[in-house]
């Protein structure tokens, strides 16, 4: 069988295999049931490259490139998994929980969070860097959700859910660096934000218990996303 | 030379805690204080978070009795939705506070006061322990490790997981009961009964063994405290606060919970850290009382379930009025803990606990609310104020202990006045002290909402302050 148009040959942790154009690291590892660990990609959004876990090495790259956003070269070659990834990518989830207030044991995504799910996954067992505090507010304003910014890693999955899929664009990021924030319009409370459309996407995609519906603890059941690869496939159709 | 007893750590007791005993010239226990070392502060780190988080928060004062919490922060919660929750939802949360309780009373009784009641008050320190009680009496440890197991099961069937369940939520529970899981429940019942009933038998012979206890051991009058039902009968979950003075007749027969603040102030003092209620119209120390299983007993007209009420009879049979000795705290354990299991039983034999209707849904609708139940200890309390996002804006919590404080301190001096005498002091004479406040089984994390280093030392110490003698353990 021949390769398709324009395919793009390369090696990824020693095995020869085959992307598609435009195809990125990630998209073409996961097809080889290569595991890359991801935090902010999500099934039906776009990539941004936020959250740095999916780092790989690239041969002749002088630095660690997210496969989240580099797209596959003809002849690349990619290590997914090394001693120095490894670390690399236990340092970020450490850094992720100290720079906000994460408190898994009363938190209402408990149980069913990427994040915690993600640190187990990697291996980490300790928060090696002194953990921050930051006093952060919490915007309980609107009718049904609340956000809490203790609990945010700036995915910016919200901010991408808003723009691409519902096409609102509440959500976006201010400030620069640690005081980096996702903020509904201009940066003002969730409930008097004229452009929400209180179509909750933004909370299925939350990744954390940053984004959550009001009076909804304790359940057994997380959040669900799944309704993104279907509303992406039902449009692209149209 | 007056000297200074200190008593530090206390031990078997959850929490930390120290005791000082002042002697005078002559050797004469003076003064006694029961020390609580330690301060956590949920009431202040809770302000600024939504409301629904705070049954989960709340919980996590206490890994003994985090149902009790939850049931009580839940109720304050369903007050500030303004919600009459399902009657299905209220009857689960009755049997999980009554599991709650089994497990607790059970720890309590075996684990931390049946080394003293089985082996003795003078015996041998190092054996004075649980595995102290399986090596003598195996039958009687294992029926309280069973109990504790028949109570945490319950949880567990009804919660999901048998310590920080999740199950108890503003508004209800988040999970109807299955047929499974009652029939679960219902089987485990007789034998669960059946170990209580050997435990009080085996009891009420051992009281023998306790006269100079039961005559010192915080037996003095003060008013009782605690929930009844419209009927008069012992209620854990919901019901009016009753206040009973020590002969028995009421000062207040059907006072509302959600007004507490307006009848019961704390007092501070500054030797520990856990405050002293009492009750506001007769001042302090006139208004102060117990709470918990004596009180409750005390202040009921009956249980309610039939071979508690046998019991219960025996119980108040014992006194013309109430009885006061702060030692019968364990046979009120005891019968509670059958009262649990009979009244578990009758609520899931109503086909009503089945309903799958177990949740009701609002928004914040009240600024303000309270929630009260009685938790294994006695009347916990949970009051939040909210702003209009139902984001904390203040909380006050008085823990079942915390009300027994102004006791705890008298049966303290009361006890040590009796056994100890000048600087001759035995270890016997000291694990007395520390047994008077087992009687109640404090829970110090949970009542100063604490944290720190908390073994039990006892301090004595001459009328000048000096230091004579100290005894600690870790």
């Amino acid at each position: 069988m021949s390769a398709a148009p324009g395919a793009k040959t390369f090696v990824i942790d020693g095995v020869d295999a085959s992307a598609t154009p435009g195809q990125t690291i990630l998209s073409a590892a996961r097809e080889h049931n290569i595991f890359i660990p991801t935090l902010c990609h999500l099934e039906g959004l776009g990539d941004v490259g936020a959250c740095r876990l999916c780092l790989v090495e690239v041969k002749g790259a002088r630095r660690l490139l997210p496969a989240c956003t580099t797209r596959v070269d003809e002849g690349m070659e990619v290590t997914t998994n090394s001693p120095r990834l490894a670390d690399y990518r236990q340092m970020t989830m450490q850094l992720l929980f100290a720079e906000r207030n994460h408190v898994c044991s009363v938190c209402v995504a408990n149980n069913h969070c990427e994040m915690q799910s993600m640190a187990t996954t990697l291996g980490m067992t300790h928060v090696e860097v002194p953990y921050r505090f930051p006093a952060l507010t919490v915007d309980a304003s609107h009718e049904r959700f609340t956000l809490d910014h203790n609990r945010c890693i700036l995915c910016t999955r919200c901010v991408r859910v808003c723009s691409e899929i519902e096409g609102a664009h509440t959500w976006d990021v201010m400030g620069r660096g640690i005081q980096s924030k996702v903020i509904t319009d201009l940066d003002q409370p969730w409930g008097t934000s004229e452009t929400c459309t209180s179509c909750g996407k933004c909370v299925q995609v939350c990744p954390t218990g940053a984004l959550f519906q009001k009076n909804r603890t304790g359940e057994r059941r997380g959040k669900d996303p799944s309704f993104l690869p279907y509303l992406r496939t039902m449009r692209e159709e149209l | 030379m007056p000297k200074t007893i200190t008593i530090a750590p206390v031990t078997r007791l959850e929490g930390h805690a120290k005791i000082t005993l002042q002697l005078d010239d002559a050797g004469v226990v003076q003064e006694a204080y029961f020390h609580i070392t330690q301060v956590r502060g949920f009431e202040k780190f809770c302000e600024g978070r939504p409301y629904y988080e705070m049954p989960g928060i709340m919980a996590r004062i206490c890994g003994i009795c985090p149902v009790s919490h939850l049931i009580a922060s839940a109720k304050a919660c369903d007050a500030l939705l303004a919600v009459r929750i399902p009657p299905a939802a209220a009857n689960l949360r009755r049997i999980f506070n009554l599991a709650q309780l089994v497990q607790s009373h059970a720890l309590s009784f075996f684990y931390l006061s049946a080394p003293d009641l089985l082996l003795g008050m003078d015996s041998d320190p190092a054996m004075r322990h649980i595995l102290g009680v399986a090596q003598t009496a195996p039958e009687t440890a294992l029926d309280g490790v069973h109990l504790r197991q028949f109570g945490q099961t319950v949880i567990e069937i009804l919660g999901g997981q048998r310590i920080h369940p999740g199950w108890v939520v503003p508004g209800g529970v988040n999970e109807p009961l299955s047929l499974e899981k009652r029939d679960k429940i219902l089987a485990m019942i007789p034998e669960a009964r059946a170990k209580v009933q050997r435990t009080l038998t085996w009891f009420k012979a051992a009281t023998e063994n306790f006269h100079a206890e039961i005559e010192v051991f915080a037996n003095f009058p003060t008013l009782f405290l605690g929930l009844a039902d419209d009927e008069g009968k012992a209620e854990y979950y919901d019901g009016h606060l009753r206040l009973s003075d020590s002969a028995g007749n009421m000062v207040a027969s059907s006072l509302d919970p959600k007004a507490y603040a307006s009848y019961i102030e704390e007092k501070v003092e500054p030797f520990t850290y856990l405050k002293f209620p009492y009750y506001k119209p007769l001042g302090y120390p006139g208004g102060v009382y117990r709470v918990g299983p004596l009180a409750r007993l005390n202040l009921a007209e009956r249980c309610g379930t039939p071979l508690a009420d046998v019991e219960w009879r025996a119980f108040r049979a014992m006194s013309n009025g109430p009885v006061l000795s702060s030692f019968y705290y364990h046979q009120a354990r005891l019968v509670e803990m059958l009262h649990a299991t009979e009244k578990i039983e009758q609520l899931l034999l109503d086909p009503e606990i089945l309903d799958k209707h177990v949740r009701a849904t609002a928004r914040v609708n009240s600024n303000e609310g309270v929630g009260v139940a009685e938790a294994p200890r006695g009347t916990l309390m949970h009051h939040y104020q909210v702003n209009d996002d139902g984001l904390i804006t203040h909380a006050n919590l008085i823990i079942a202990t915390g009300h027994n404080n102004a006791a705890m301190n008298r049966g303290v001096l009361q006890t040590a006045r009796h056994f100890v005498r000048g600087d001759q002091v035995t270890e016997g004479m000291l694990n007395r002290v520390e047994a008077v406040i087992r009687t109640y089984d404090p829970c110090l994390s949970c009542s100063t909402h604490a944290v720190g280093q908390m073994p039990l030392q006892v301090e004595l110490r001459a009328p000048d302050g000096a230091l004579v003698r100290s005894l600690r353990r870790d």
